[in-house]
């Protein structure tokens, strides 16, 4: 039972996405969950994990093709019954090659054949019957190599099938990979290979490829590859531009194609929130004082890594209000208002230069605060890196933007459609503030409810707004 | 060991790069703000204090950070806290 690996679904208003590049080769086990390409969606690069077990035996689609959503992008093998068992017809006969590798290999490896996420079950299409020609079967690889380990060598651009293995049964080790990279030399100029996507990069940057050191397998030159040649290249162009404004450093993403793409995205989906959803806003402003004092002592007696900034307290308390008002945390669907059947919350995050998006923390109303951190501190590094997962992009039910840092007091969102609110956070500041009768110097933030009026109305968003509030008063039970 | 200005000019560029790949750190004046000049919100100071505290062996309270708002009050700082 071959199963395709198909263009995913990244968001409700993806149609069509780029293959940027292959994390896999021909001839690769691969399990679910394992990165298999990185797809450019208009808004962010993603990584995008094999939804079955498997054998890699045909990548379809070349890097810097731009396909449907849905279309076949590699052809996966049964796990159990790699390619060699199966000399499928190598000429090219008639029979198709499916067929056969189901007749030889009837272990059917996984009854899952669409085990999508949950959250977006619709978008994954059925795997259409095979009607390709046969191709011959992959030529089974033997480097044998642990998921991480692959995916540790594709990050590194190591090719697995030049390293000799020294582990167990000549498995490759990441030991292995990093004296690989380390020994690789830059092929000669001629010889090298660019893929067609970072070619199309190079002439919209003004990089001269040839110029580009490659870090893909065997020195190929690689979509980053260009973009960090860019870099250097850009700043020669403009010398000493004074950061007037704080320069609009695009270090990861900064393809003008891409650029324009998303702003095309986010100018649909915003154009779309404003016509059909009426919005009703409610804000209220919160005493941090309890929240910040408990932070600080809190962090002394953590390492630097693990502290605890005040945004991830106010996800923390925005999961636990979604829950805890669930009429905020969902999808407007065909007239009617669908409950999330969990706390999906999406992090809107600016990438420096680039463009907007907002990734989801999956489950974020279970997740306790030191997680919640993590998570975000994770989620937003990936982004900026254009490394987000396929499940992150998947539909969040409920998104937060925090602007704190950008300087303003207070954010009146638009909702992303066809979610039915949006939390807007603005910057934590020091106001005269009284309590109990007395007068006093205070960090208090701004927060905003934008609601859907057609599946609440304000005083949804009052009560929501009220919990967050009452949940930043105990910060440790966050 | 005291951290030098030198060193400590070094380990804030190193960190800054981390974090902002294409800054111009060495364009950056001694009292120029940190934060503002290269765009860092909350999260990327918290690398920064992270990346900085790795390489220079100094361990950074929170009521530290305001002593970290320029190049000149980090070298300053550094200098005094590795002595």
């Amino acid at each position: 039972m071959a199963a395709d690996f198909t263009m995913p679904s990244l968001g409700a208003d993806m149609d069509a996405g780029t293959l940027v590049e292959w994390l896999v080769h021909e001839g690769d086990v691969v399990h679910r969950g394992d990165p298999m390409a990185v797809v450019d969606t208009d808004k962010s690069a993603i990584e995008v994990e094999s939804f079955d077990d498997g054998v890699v035996q045909t990548l379809l689609v070349e890097p810097g093709a731009r396909v449907a959503v849905g279309t076949p992008m590699a052809r996966l093998g049964p796990a159990e019954a790699p390619a060699p068992v199966a000399p499928a017809p190598v000429a090219p006969a008639e029979v198709p090659a499916a067929p056969a590798a189901e007749a030889e290999a009837p272990a059917p490896v996984a009854a899952a054949a669409g085990p999508a996420p949950a959250v977006q079950p619709a978008t994954e299409p059925v795997t259409t019957p095979r009607r390709r020609a046969a191709r011959p079967p992959a030529r089974p690889r033997a480097h044998p190599a642990s998921p991480p380990v692959r995916h540790h060598a594709a990050e590194l651009g190591v090719d697995l099938t030049s390293v000799d293995g020294t582990g167990a049964g000549g498995r490759v080790t990441r030991a292995d990979v990093d004296r690989a990279a380390a020994a690789r030399h830059r092929p000669p100029a001629a010889a090298r290979r660019v893929s067609p996507y970072a070619r199309r990069l190079a002439e919209e940057l003004g990089v001269d490829v040839d110029q580009v050191v490659g870090t893909g397998p065997g020195g190929a030159v690689r979509a980053d590859d260009v973009q960090a040649a860019a870099v250097p290249a850009a700043r020669r162009e403009a010398p000493e531009v004074a950061p007037a404004e704080p320069a609009p450093a695009a270090p990861t993403p900064p393809a003008p194609a891409r650029a324009a793409g998303s702003r095309d995205a986010i100018a649909a989906l915003m154009g779309r929130a404003k016509r059909e959803i009426p919005h009703y806003y409610v804000a209220t402003t919160v005493d941090l004082g309890p929240l910040t004092d408990w932070l600080r002592r809190t962090n002394r007696e953590r390492p630097v890594a693990e502290r605890l900034v005040p945004a991830a307290a106010l996800l923390r308390a925005t999961a636990l209000a979604a829950r805890a008002v669930p009429e905020l945390n969902g999808f407007w669907v065909d007239g009617r208002f669908v409950p999330g059947e969990d706390v999906h919350l999406g992090v809107a995050v600016s990438v420096r230069g680039g463009p907007l998006v907002a990734p989801a923390i999956h489950g974020a109303a279970d997740l306790d605060l030191p997680t919640t951190m993590q998570r975000l501190r994770d989620l937003v590094a990936r982004a900026r890196a254009g490394r987000l997962r396929r499940a992150e992009m998947a539909e969040p039910t409920l998104t937060v933007t925090d602007l704190g840092d950008q300087g303003v007091e207070e954010v009146i969102g638009v909702i992303y459609p066809p979610q039915v609110a949006l939390v807007g956070v603005g910057r934590v500041v020091e106001r005269p503030w009284a309590v109990d009768g007395m007068l006093g110097v205070r960090p208090v933030v701004r927060l905003t409810l934008s609601g859907d009026h057609r599946a609440t109305d304000g005083s949804t968003g009052a009560r929501f707004l009220a919990t967050i509030d009452r949940l930043l008063q105990h910060p440790e039970e966050l | 060991m005291t951290t030098t200005p030198a060193q400590a000019r070094t380990m804030v560029g190193t960190a800054i790069l981390r974090i902002v790949p294409d800054a111009d750190v060495d364009g950056v004046s001694p009292d120029a703000d940190l934060r503002q000049t290269f765009d860092l919100d909350s999260l990327d100071f918290l690398s920064f204090v992270e990346l900085l505290t790795q390489q220079s062996g100094v361990r950074i309270e929170e009521d530290d950070y305001p002593e970290l708002a320029t190049m000149a009050s980090t070298q300053a700082f550094l200098a005094r806290r590795s002595g």
